[in-house]
């Protein structure tokens, strides 16, 4: 992608340079208020955005269809391929062929790896990729800048702290290449076994930075800015047991925040299960929340710009 | 006079330089099976000018075309080609690994929707020639693999 993302697909963050992103941040800034209802938007009136979840997802799918519905424009789809000719047996390649005549851009999620790519390559209309399996998931990193620039008044510099599965967990692969091209100091804590992909790592140290790792969250905590918290699933774990242990290790409460610096902020992509002590929530800390809002206007903004409204 | 443990052949392909012990690979590679209609000779382990030891395939009636070599460039990359008509050398040339390769091999990650009943073709950026690792355009995966993977 170069330049303007009019009639560009949303793929994967590393499709982006450092330009595009800010554009789009700074896009999206725009239109908090239109985000919050307290402007009105009719940019987006006549167009349909074709939504395609094949797997659940709460957040990013109302998200999109807030930002849509709020730039006046309506939302068509499904939230699940049961009852559709998905279900049939349909290819991905034949659906969006069909949902990319009824609509002028196609937000999909999808449980295999590379289908947003897939979907771009069969449409013509734009495609947004809404996480494809243990892929990309882009948006959600765009709205996880957009949340510490906001938050922290810019993005370069801060020392941001990844915490939980860094192993499986597919937005903190795109949201630490992101913050690569910033030049934020990284810190990436995990028990041994769910640590950050080498690959990743070696692609991150080519952007000249040197990302620190750790499995002790005492350690690094007094001197983060950012503390981004991913969940950590029983499921990766044979031992029961084990998983208490590591959970146990990992999670952020009060006690452990005393050693924080006083404008720390604490960001989790949601849903959390246990990693955050909901003690946690009413602390000056706590942007999750904001987080999750931050997803409106930066959706807005991905929709408005492929759509070839705002620059 | 000097003395051939495999004669000179009339019209075919010879691949020479295949790295040693990547023959038998070559031959799966490019679709030469059981029911093959030609001769093919096959020697392992043969001594090279350069002192070190290399595998040669000959295939007679039989001109491979560029997507058969970029398969083999894939697996064997200094293998050298030359194609024989009427007992000379017409044509003589080294594979090439591509920039892309298309087609011609799987994508190693299972979770990758190319190798879902999809209606397209597996797409690789060679990342690194030496040694060889694909990365897919798809699902961004590298595949160091190769052999493994060609179809």
């Amino acid at each position: 992608m170069s330049g303007s993302l009019k009639g560009s697909d949303i793929v994967s963050i590393r499709d982006f340079s450092r330009e595009q992103i800010e554009q789009v941040l700074n896009v999206a800034e725009k239109m908090v208020p239109i985000a919050k209802g307290e402007e009105k938007s009719i940019e987006l009136e006549g167009r349909v955005l074709g939504s395609l979840f094949y797997e659940p997802s709460t957040r990013t799918r109302l998200s999109f269809e807030a930002a849509m519905a709020r730039l006046g424009g309506r939302t068509l789809g499904f939230d699940e391929p049961k009852g559709s000719s998905v279900a049939k047996g349909e290819t991905l390649a034949d659906t969006i062929r069909m949902v990319d005549a009824y609509s002028d851009v196609i937000v999909l999620r999808h449980p295999q790896e590379g289908a947003a790519r897939l979907a771009g390559h069969f449409a013509e209309k734009p495609v947004i990729n809404a996480g494809d399996g243990a892929g990309q998931h882009p948006t959600q990193t765009l709205l996880d800048l957009f949340t510490i620039r906001n938050e922290k008044g810019g993005i370069d510099g801060n020392h941001v702290v990844i915490v939980g599965d860094l192993k499986y967990g597919r937005t903190v692969h795109s949201l630490s290449e992101a913050l690569s091209m910033f030049g934020a100091k990284l810190t990436f804590v995990a028990p041994p076994t769910l640590q950050m992909p080498k690959e990743h790592v070696k692609h991150i140290e080519s952007k000249g930075l040197k990302p620190r790792i750790s499995n002790s969250l005492n350690e690094v905590i007094g001197d983060a800015d950012v503390l981004y918290v991913t969940r950590i699933q029983k499921e990766r774990f044979p031992d029961l047991a084990e998983y208490q242990k590591v959970a146990g290790a990992f999670t952020i409460n009060r006690t452990m925040l005393r050693e924080a610096k006083k404008d720390l902020i604490i960001m989790h992509p949601l849903p959390r299960v246990n990693e955050i002590d909901p003690g946690v929530d009413d602390t000056e800390h706590a942007r999750y929340f904001v987080q999750a809002f931050n997803g409106v206007p930066v959706r807005m903004a991905l929709l408005s710009m492929v759509l070839g409204g705002m620059e | 006079m000097k003395e051939f443990k495999v004669t000179p052949i009339r019209n075919g392909t010879v691949i020479d330089h295949i790295g040693v012990g990547m023959a038998l690979k070559v031959l799966r590679i490019i679709g030469v099976r059981e029911d093959v209609s030609s001769t093919v000779s096959v020697l392992m382990h043969v001594p090279s000018k350069k002192g070190s030891w290399k595998d040669i395939v000959k295939i007679e009636d039989r001109e491979l075309d560029p997507k058969e070599l970029d398969k083999v460039a894939l697996i064997s990359p200094d293998a050298t080609i030359n194609i024989i008509r009427d007992y000379n050398v017409a044509e003589k040339f080294v594979v090439e690994v591509p920039e892309r390769v298309k087609g011609i091999m799987r994508c190693s990650n299972p979770g990758c929707i190319t190798n879902q009943n999809e209606p397209v073709e597996p797409e690789f950026v060679v990342e690194a020639k030496k040694p060889l690792a694909l990365r897919c355009k798809y699902c961004d995966r590298l595949t160091t693999d190769i052999a493994e993977n060609i179809v």
